[in-house]
């Protein structure tokens, strides 16, 4: 009954993360075009890049559902083991998408340089801070399944930490298209 | 060095004018005196172990209830500031403000009016009522619950730094860009306007999050949705708005800080920003916000003209219907608020048609009131007389909003003070009068005592008359042209007179609130004269919270009722057999007071101040604090503390003793 009640309320903090998210596609899709002189998409984008972290972050949610499908048979090896396969992963992704934002710092296209910027920045700095935070708290879960093993009292927690995880891979299906597809086609 | 221990602090933020100085020291005496009352009768240990450490949602309703007071007492005095200047600045007078304090004033009032009033009321009426409502012993995540509440509390106190600290926003309370972005308010103020919406928008966020799941989840057996009192559909569909909106405000919020605070370029003049989308942003938050502040209402009226008229809502489907409908609709009319944006005529005539469909619901309602009345026993008490002045100065400024909605007129009255008069209009006629008619209706549920009826009935004509006064000259001055947030103007304008009256009708809204005061304080004097001799259900009302004892045991329910009709306790009233009749009580777990929603608030302040004054080692500081608490509570599995059935059984079978005698 009460996980019932915590796993249906993490739905709807998702809903209102998405409307986060939906504010700032809307953001991006009136901003994209003003480069103010500076670069585009086109130019900038690196889509074997971008495609690699794809696939990387695609391979995590798949990770995280096998991590989650062990939580609700009670097997805590296997989930722990899941689970560490999927913040090596999400890691990676951090750490690429890091090197993808420095470089464009350090040939001068940071997020002030124009609007386009800007809001690429926050959109898809958006996406990594939500996969940054899932992260530590993946760390602060397995801490504690380690520790005193799949109860109660994390069960939910680990249910929406699945959840989350789905959700920000849902949300950059959206960010590769929108942001690197049609960018790279120059739409 | 300095620079990195206070960031942009100095001691300069501390020189403040001498009304904003009254006002500081004002509130710290008033301060100081409840520090030493408290001192004194020795209740620091009390305040912390039963109302700051609490998740009991009926204690935290309270403490909704005592912050939106004292905010309202500020947004009022902004209120007479502004009236004074403006009644007096014209021709060579300049009044007794600083153009720039004017600018922090009209900015501060709205900010509080609507965020740490009409917000915080509208929140504490729901923690009071929806448990209660539905039958259920608690909210359904009553942590997170004290966690809004302190998000919130901290957001007040962000915001009522800037009195103390520095100064506040001076760009209006919608602070449009390119004025609100750094080249044009290079100061603190509308840093402090981001992270005051910023904290209290979250706690809000949360909050709609847990009475959505709370609606859903935990209404008692037998309450089908159409079975829920419409209070109840209200504030569901004012959870869905809250949560469907309030992340947009967040998401602004977080663009214009990093505008400000990185260089960015969303909503800069140049760089390729775009002012006009913060401009659709925020409006696509603040128009459901306005529908957040009303929706409540028209559940109170719902259960407030059924109780007093003795009969069944009229037309319950229709008006969950018409419910449903304005929540859909609040979404796609957010464009009204800048037909002058230039987006040519198909789109005004577009959102212009949304709008004035929202009459239709609306009307809806009015009409379904008033036949709820109709051949029913009216019994004029202090909440109907709230009704009947909000039926007829809801309906009016309805009206102008209907007017304001064609496109061509509001090129006229944009930004006029027509407009003005027309949202003052919805938010006193409508939002605080239905407010006020449900703090009087549910008063005795919480105290076992009634409110002085004879001093209510004075504060509502001074309310009404105050009102009238105050905002019919500003939708004639409006016509006349004057603009709103005049600081001075000419002679010529021939203005003066209308202003003056506008400035009595404030004093008589000010003798009004007097009023309700000392009204508070003579009915508790005279408590053992108004008390509740029913034991909990003085006005002979219809849903469920009247079938408990007043005040409210701390787990609501001894038995959870179960319903079966749409008024449940009227229904067992008539039939004579209660809903909890033939049924056993059993163990009720209720949750342990915990200390980490409090320290929660206390870092949320921090890093709102931190980072007002960019003070950066502290942001960071505060942020690690927050995360080393949730992951204490994270940790914790022992949060919850039972009530023996026996027990449960003693203390319910006391309170109805203690009833019938």
């Amino acid at each position: 009954m009460k996980d019932d009640k915590t796993v249906f309320g993490f739905w709807i903090f998702l809903m209102s993360d998405a409307i986060i998210f939906g504010a700032l596609f809307a953001t991006y899709a009136i901003l994209h075009g003003n480069t103010f002189g500076g670069p585009g998409g086109k130019v900038l984008f690196d889509m074997p890049f971008a495609f690699a972290e794809t696939i990387i972050l695609l391979a995590s949610t798949f990770t995280v559902g096998l991590a989650v499908m062990a939580v609700n048979s009670a097997k805590v090896k296997k989930a722990l083991a899941w689970f560490a396969v999927t913040f090596v992963l999400g890691a990676t992704f951090v750490t690429l998408e890091i090197g993808e934002f420095s470089r464009f710092i350090a040939s001068g296209n940071g997020p002030q340089r124009s609007g386009f910027l800007s809001s690429y920045f926050a959109l898809v700095g958006m996406h990594g801070l939500h996969v940054t935070l899932g992260l530590l708290w993946m760390v602060f879960i397995m801490i504690q399944v380690s520790r005193r093993g799949i109860n109660k009292f994390n069960l939910s927690n680990l249910n929406s930490l699945g959840l989350f995880w789905h959700f920000l891979d849902i949300i950059w299906i959206f960010i590769f298209t929108i942001v690197y597809l049609m960018g790279a086609i120059g739409i | 060095m300095m620079s990195f221990i206070f960031g942009k602090l100095t001691l300069s933020a501390f020189e403040q004018s001498p009304t904003i100085l009254a006002a500081v020291s004002f509130m710290g005496l008033v301060g100081l005196v409840v520090i030493i009352l408290l001192t004194k009768h020795k209740r620091w240990g009390w305040l912390w172990r039963e109302w700051l450490t609490t998740l009991d949602h009926k204690k935290i309703g309270m403490m909704y209830l005592v912050i939106a007071l004292i905010m309202f007492f500020r947004g009022g005095v902004e209120a007479l500031l502004m009236r004074g200047q403006q009644s007096i600045s014209v021709g060579a007078s300049t009044g007794f403000l600083s153009a720039n304090h004017f600018d922090q004033l009209f900015s501060s009032h709205g900010v509080d009016m609507i965020f740490f009033v009409a917000m915080p009321l509208i929140f504490a009426l729901f923690n009071l009522i929806i448990p209660l409502q539905i039958g259920s012993r608690d909210v359904a995540f009553p942590f997170l619950n004290a966690m809004s509440f302190w998000f919130f509390a901290a957001g007040a106190m962000v915001f009522n730094m800037s009195l103390i600290l520095g100064h506040f926003a001076a760009t209006g309370w919608v602070a449009y860009p390119p004025l609100s972005e750094l080249a044009y308010s290079p100061g603190v103020g509308v840093d402090y306007w981001i992270w005051a919406l910023q904290l209290a928008g979250v706690g809000t966020l949360l909050a709609g999050i847990n009475f959505l799941v709370t609606i859903i989840k935990m209404r008692c057996p037998g309450m089908t949705l159409m079975k829920m009192p419409l209070f109840i559909w209200t504030a569901l569909a004012t959870n869905v708005m809250v949560v469907f909106a309030f992340p947009i405000l967040t998401a602004t919020l977080g663009l214009l800080f990093l505008d400000r605070f990185f260089g960015m370029h969303f909503f800069t003049a140049g760089f390729g920003g775009n002012a006009m989308m913060y401009v659709n942003l925020f409006w696509s938050w603040g128009h459901p916000e306005v529908y957040i502040l009303i929706m409540p209402i028209f559940g109170i009226f719902s259960e407030v003209v059924a109780t007093f008229s003795k009969k069944r809502l009229f037309g319950y489907a229709s008006m969950v219907y018409a419910t449903a409908a304005i929540t859909l609709l609040s979404f796609t009319v957010w464009l009204h608020h800048f037909f002058t944006m230039g987006g040519g005529a198909d789109l005004n005539a577009f959102f212009g048609i949304a709008t004035m469909l929202i009459a239709v619901p609306t009307g809806v309602k009015i009409f379904n009131w008033i036949f709820t009345m109709y051949q029913g026993r009216v019994r004029f008490t202090l909440p109907m007389y709230w009704f009947f002045g909000f039926i007829a100065t809801f309906t009016l400024g309805g009206v102008a909003g209907v007017m304001m909605a064609i496109p061509g007129i509001d090129y006229e009255l944009h930004n006029s003070l027509f407009l003005v008069a027309h949202f003052h209009t919805m938010l006193i006629g409508g939002v605080m009068f239905g407010l006020f008619s449900g703090l009087y209706y549910w008063f005795p549920k919480y105290t076992g005592f009634k409110l002085s009826e004879a001093v209510g009935k004075w504060s509502f004509w001074c309310w009404l008359i105050g009102f009238f006064l105050a905002f019919g000259p500003l939708y004639i001055l409006g016509f006349m042209g004057a603009t709103r947030r005049l600081y001075h103007y000419s002679a010529s304008t021939g203005w003066q007179p209308l202003f003056i009256v506008a400035g009595i009708g404030s004093l008589i809204i000010a003798a009004g609130f007097i009023l309700q005061i000392a009204q508070m304080f003579i009915s508790y004097r005279d408590r053992k004269k108004n008390i509740d001799l029913t034991g909990g259900d003085p006005w002979d009302a219809r849903t469920l919270e009247w079938s408990i004892p007043s005040p409210v045991p701390e787990y609501n329910f001894a038995i959870i009722p179960e319903v079966h009709d749409r008024d449940p306790f009227w229904d067992a009233k008539q039939k004579g057999v209660m809903a909890t009749a033939g049924r056993a009580y059993e163990d009720i777990s209720v949750p342990k007071n915990t200390s980490i929603p409090i320290l929660m608030g206390g870092l949320a302040f921090v890093f709102g101040f931190a980072i007002v004054w960019h003070i950066i080692w502290l942001v960071v500081a505060a942020l690690l604090g927050g995360v080393t608490l949730l992951a204490w509570r994270l940790s914790s599995v022992d949060t919850e503390r039972v009530i023996p059935a026996s027990e449960v059984e003693r203390m319910d079978s006391e309170l109805r003793q203690k009833i019938a005698a």
